[in-house]
């Protein structure tokens, strides 16, 4: 599935031409971009949660050459799932 | 932000939502991703990321409390990989 068919569903569910349809899935995603871009979470409810985490530099080996590197520190996103998604996606699998 | 926040925020930015359609539209967005992935379907938002489902196998485990040995069974997990932009915006 990929954006398309979200904007599919907008349109047919909402009724918003498709058009307007993809302009407000593009305005979701970058809200919810330019949050995390800030450092701040996302919490979704029933779905999961978007963190932004710290990463300490620390030492990595190139493990073609085996010559020692610092790794940067950095921020990186992770995706939390809620137990909501986690059992939905289990049931489901059952069933099938 | 919450989900209500993010509700908000979208009928501040777009001028033809209101707080009901705006709710609608949230719901469905997270709805679509969480049916496509129910189905065992990956979903890709380019820009953004995308999600796919991880098998977990079954394993053996102790119970910490009391050292039995407990089977955990194999289950499914979603799974997010961040998309390149985000991932150098979120780093900086």
């Amino acid at each position: 599935m990929t954006k398309a068919d979200i904007v599919e569903r907008i349109h047919q569910k909402i009724g918003f031409s498709k058009k307007e349809s993809a302009e407000m899935v593009e305005t979701v995603f970058g809200l919810i971009k330019n949050t995390l871009e800030t450092g701040e979470k996302i919490k979704i409810a029933g779905f999961g949660n978007f963190v932004v985490k710290q990463k300490a530099d620390r030492r990595g080996r190139n493990p073609q050459t085996g010559e020692t590197i610092t790794i940067a520190a950095r921020r990186i996103l992770t995706f939390k799932p809620s137990q909501v998604l986690k059992n939905a996606i289990n049931i489901e699998s059952k069933e099938s | 932000m919450t989900k209500s926040e993010l509700i908000e925020k979208v009928v501040q930015s777009h001028g033809m939502l209101n707080m009901k359609a705006s709710e609608m539209l949230v719901n469905t967005v997270f709805d679509s991703i969480e049916d496509a992935l129910r189905s065992g379907d990956k979903v890709e938002i380019r820009g953004f990321g995308s999600f796919t489902i991880r098998e977990r196998t079954g394993r053996e485990a102790r119970n910490p409390k009391s050292g039995e040995i407990v089977s955990i069974p194999a289950k499914k997990t979603p799974f997010f990989k961040t998309g390149k932009e985000l991932k150098e915006r979120v780093n900086c």
